[in-house]
Parts: structure tokens; C-alpha cells; sequence
């Protein structure tokens, strides 16, 4: 869409802040503001800054918002408060929204914050919550309890056209576990074998249980200023390269639609801002040293790899098993164990595992990494992509 | 044992409609398969909206279709946690592509066919189900 990358390498993340991951439910009994309040309190003192210099809000999701938060923690006044559309899967593009209040001197210190506490409502089954529309009434009859009920038509598919099997998306599960376990925040530290993975209940096929990620509850909150500022707080800044989010009408609203062209229906819906995002960061698959893809469910870690072009399409589940995403692979990925076993704050751990791989202190250290990619949800646009660099 | 394809749960289900949708589902109560198609440019569309996404107009027809569809893609659930008791498994949540619609696709269930026949591109045919609050809904079985 731009020719100019104005926005590349102007801000950067300087801080980060995060809750422990619980249980679905067992975050209780704190509140939603009070896991927000502590995940920004963290942050904030991470970047080595006071809770009143933040004068802006970036968020992508709902449950809480500006005048509370700034009423909680005494926040005196902010010049940016706004959120992406959609259901969430503006996590990786909050950084961008974030980044375009400092460039545009709306803001110099800006907070992203995601927070999930799941006790009124799964999110596994949020499709059943949904208030009754004229839209959701031509897929709500049908018995799709769950996004992962639904990715699994589209996983179904992508079996079909290119030959993807269930050994492809075990080696996504496996993987995860694999980092979850030396991960010492990661949820889930029991180990999995190939043969739990298939022991493991069908739920919606070609999904089981170990293709779904997990529900947890939590909150994790990012610091964005410009990088002139970054050089003078605590930790090495995390440089902002690019973070869009938005996507082509192909996709549209994707899983409550499914009239999605043929050649893009098996897919993430991540290929146009994939394109733009290597197009604005001035870089390209070949230059990350990791990838922290949005893995609710495994399949669509195969067609996002597929979208951003580290393999060609239809090729992702060869990839995967190739081994090409392990710790010692080519594209080592989701190395705190992902959503799918280290913990499932809607996007938010990815962003958290980037900036401690690019400072150098992840449990599972990429050696000498130096550039890594981070997605937002595959789900109804807009969706969204990241590029960091040390 | 043959397994087949069960009707799916429906307890929560309401049906709520706008004036752009009301016709299909009126058709469906009548137990007659149609879909949106502009009356500009002919381009279906669904489900339909206020404006073709193509010409913009917002002229429509609803042409009655013959209920023949393709079985586009399907997952089989197996499990229901949480839900109503009195489901019965496995239910095959189906995306249909219907050929005399241009390949428009409806967000159905197949129904009454065995698991073992499911396949990508497989012929199916409309059934009609009626709800337990009388809303008619299509779903789609093999045909053989």
C-alpha cells in the first residue's frame, strides 16, 4: 500500500510486563482490571519508566478500557486511546497502532495490553455465546461449538487440495511441548509423545484435543516509545521494523463467511499483509532467526507459514515435519511453547517470547537471534503481523 | 457398526433475519432452496447482504435452486463437552457449494449418510429439518 516505510525502525518496545499464566477460570478471584493493572504496573517498571508517564493505549481487544485503567492506576492524562476491529486478531498489529501515536506525536509512551479471564465464558466455545444476528443465523444451526470447529473445515480442506496429514499437525503440537517443557512460565510441562498426540480425543476432525490451544487466564502488557527514547532506558531496545494489520476481502470475515475463493480458503488469510509487512520492515522470510506464529490451532501454523512465505503453498506440512521448525531448524518457532502449551493470552505471549529472544534472555535462547516474526490471530479480518529486530 | 452422520445440536439456535435475508429463510420454510443473486449484474451471492459486492446494486432476485449441492469440506465432531446431554454423535458440521448458484457456498450439516462416505466433492442433496421451535433449516445428504 506505501512505497515509504515510514514507519520503519522509528519505535521500539521497551517494556514488558506479564501475570502468571492460570488455569481457565483460576485467575479468580482477581478481577479483569486488576490482571490488566498488574500486567501494565510490571511493564512499566520493566522499561524502567513510572506508571505515569504513559500517556497512550493501544489495545485490540475488549473487557477493559481507557478511563478505568487510567482511574485504577492514576494515570494523568493520555492523547491516544483506540483499538483495532475485529476479534482479536490485531495482537501483533496493537504494536503498529501503538507505534503510529509516536510517530505521529499523539503519544510518547503507549501501552498494548491483552487480557483473557475465562469464567463466565469459554472462548473454546465462543461461537455458542454469540447473540443471535442475522449473519450468525446461516452458520449458528449447524453445531459449530468453537473457531476450532470451524478451522477444522478449513484444515479438512487443506488435506484435501495438498496431501497435509495429521502427522503434519502432530509435529506442530509436538514441537510446542517440546519448548514448553524447558519453558519455566509455560503452562503445560508434561511431556508429549507422538503416540499421546494420537491417543489423544478427536474433538472436530481432522482437529484432537492437542490441536486446539489452550484457555488460560492472564494479562500481558507491552511498552511502546519512539527509539530515540528507547536509548535511554533500562533494557536494549526491541526495534519496531514493521507491524500492519488489515488483510484482503478474499478473506473477508473467513470462518463465518467460508465463501472464500478456492485459493484462498485453505489458507491463514495472512498472505496480503504478509506481503505488506515484508514490503514495510524492508525484509523477508529468509532474514528471520525465529517466528512466533498465532497457533490456536496446528493447522493454521501450517498456512501461516505457507502465507509468509517460508515455504510454498500447499508445502507447510512437509515443512513442518522436516524439522525445520525445531530449536536447532531453520525456522525455529513458538519457542515458549506457543499457545498450544506454554499459555494462551490471545496473542500476547508471542509478543512477550520475541522480545525476550531479541534481548537475549528467552528460556530458549535462538542463538544470536536478531530479527523475528510474530502474528495476530487467523480469524475475521483485519489480521495482523510484526517484525521486531535488536 | 455404520456410523451416521447425526443431526447436530440445535438447543440454543435462534433465528434472527433482516429484510435482506428474510426470503431465504421464508423459502426454506416452505421447504424450497434459493439463494441471493443480484438483479444488475447475476452474481450470487451469499449469505446476502444490502449491496452486490460486485456492481454495488442493490436490486436482488431469488431464484429457486434444485437442491443438488458438492460436499466442499466437513469436519466430524466427536465430542461435546459442556453441552446437552442428549446429543447424539457424530454430527458433520459441512461447507456445500451449490453448482446452479455459480458455486455459492451454504455453512450446512450432512446428515443421514455414513462417516465412511464422506468425501471432498461428493454429490448431496437437500433434506429439510425442523426445529423444535418450528424454524425449517437446510441440511444435506448423500446422493446416492
Amino acid at each position: 500500500m506505501t512505497s515509504h516505510p515510514l514507519m520503519r525502525d522509528r519505535t521500539a518496545i521497551v517494556g514488558i510486563g506479564s501475570t502468571p499464566y492460570y488455569r481457565r477460570g483460576a485467575s479468580a478471584p482477581q478481577t479483569m482490571i486488576e490482571l490488566v493493572g498488574k500486567a501494565i504496573i510490571a511493564a512499566v517498571a520493566d522499561a524502567g519508566l513510572h506508571v505515569r508517564d504513559v500517556d497512550g493505549f493501544a489495545f485490540y481487544s475488549g473487557g477493559f478500557d481507557t478511563g478505568l485503567l487510567m482511574e485504577t492506576l492514576g494515570i494523568p492524562e493520555v492523547g491516544f486511546s483506540a483499538c483495532i476491529t475485529g476479534t482479536g486478531g490485531g495482537s501483533a498489529g496493537a504494536i503498529g497502532l501503538a507505534s503510529s501515536a509516536v510517530v505521529a506525536g499523539l503519544a510518547g509512551t503507549v501501552v498494548c495490553v491483552g487480557g483473557l479471564q475465562q469464567i463466565a465464558q469459554r472462548f473454546g466455545a465462543i461461537t455458542s455465546g454469540y447473540a443471535s444476528t442475522p449473519e450468525t443465523s446461516f452458520f449458528s444451526s449447524v453445531g459449530l461449538i468453537g473457531p476450532g470447529h470451524m478451522f477444522a473445515m478449513l484444515a479438512q480442506r487443506h488435506m484435501h487440495l495438498y496431501g497435509t496429514t495429521r502427522e503434519h499437525f502432530a509435529a506442530v503440537a509436538l514441537s510446542g511441548r517440546a519448548n514448553a517443557l524447558t519453558t519455566p512460565h509455560a503452562v503445560m510441562h508434561k511431556p508429549m509423545t507422538h503416540r499421546d498426540y494420537f491417543d489423544a480425543p478427536m474433538i472436530a476432525e481432522p482437529h484432537c484435543l492437542f490441536d486446539f490451544c489452550l484457555e488460560n487466564d492472564g494479562a500481558i502488557a507491552a511498552v511502546i516509545t519512539s527509539t530515540h527514547r528507547a536509548r535511554d532506558l533500562r533494557h536494549p531496545a526491541v526495534r519496531v521494523l514493521a507491524s500492519v494489520h488489515g488483510g484482503a476481502r478474499d478473506w473477508g470475515r473467513s470462518l463465518y463467511w467460508m465463501n472464500m475463493p478456492d485459493e484462498t480458503f485453505a489458507s491463514s488469510g495472512h498472505a496480503a499483509i504478509a506481503r505488506r509487512l515484508y514490503q514495510e520492515a524492508g525484509v523477508g522470510p529468509a532474514d528471520m532467526d525465529f517466528a512466533q506464529f498465532y497457533d490456536h490451532f496446528t493447522s493454521q501454523v501450517i498456512m501461516q507459514i505457507e502465507d509468509y512465505g517460508f515455504c510454498a503453498k500447499g508445502e507447510g506440512g512437509p515443512f513442518v515435519a522436516s524439522g525445520a521448525i525445531g530449536r536447532q531448524g531453520s525456522l525455529p518457532i513458538n519457542t515458549d511453547g506457543g499457545q498450544l502449551s506454554g499459555g494462551y493470552i490471545w496473542g500476547m505471549t508471542h509478543i512477550r517470547e520475541a522480545v525476550e529472544q531479541l534481548r537475549g534472555t528467552a528460556a530458549n535462547q535462538v542463538t544470536g537471534a536478531e530479527i523475528g516474526l510474530v502474528t495476530g490471530g487467523p480469524s475475521t479480518l483485519p489480521v495482523s503481523g510484526l517484525i521486531l529486530a535488536r | 457398526m455404520t456410523e451416521i452422520a447425526q443431526e447436530p445440536p440445535t438447543g440454543s439456535f435462534q433465528l434472527s433475519t433482516d429484510s435482506w435475508t428474510k426470503p431465504f429463510w421464508d423459502a426454506a420454510g416452505r421447504r424450497e432452496l434459493v439463494a441471493c443473486r443480484c438483479g444488475n449484474c447475476g452474481v450470487f451471492r451469499m449469505p446476502p447482504t444490502p449491496f452486490c459486492p460486485t456492481c454495488l446494486s442493490q436490486m436482488v432476485t431469488w431464484p429457486r435452486l434444485s437442491g443438488h449441492g458438492e460436499l466442499y469440506t466437513f469436519t466430524i465432531v466427536r465430542r461435546v463437552s459442556g453441552q446437552a446431554t442428549e446429543t447424539r454423535l457424530p454430527f458433520v458440521p459441512a461447507v456445500i457449494a451449490l453448482p446452479d448458484a455459480d458455486g455459492v457456498r451454504l455453512v450446512s450439516n450432512i446428515i443421514d449418510t455414513p462417516i465412511s462416505a464422506l468425501r471432498i466433492g461428493m454429490p448431496v442433496i437437500v433434506r429439510w429439518s425442523t426445529l423444535i421451535d418450528g424454524t425449517v433449516v437446510p441440511r444435506f445428504v448423500l446422493r446416492g
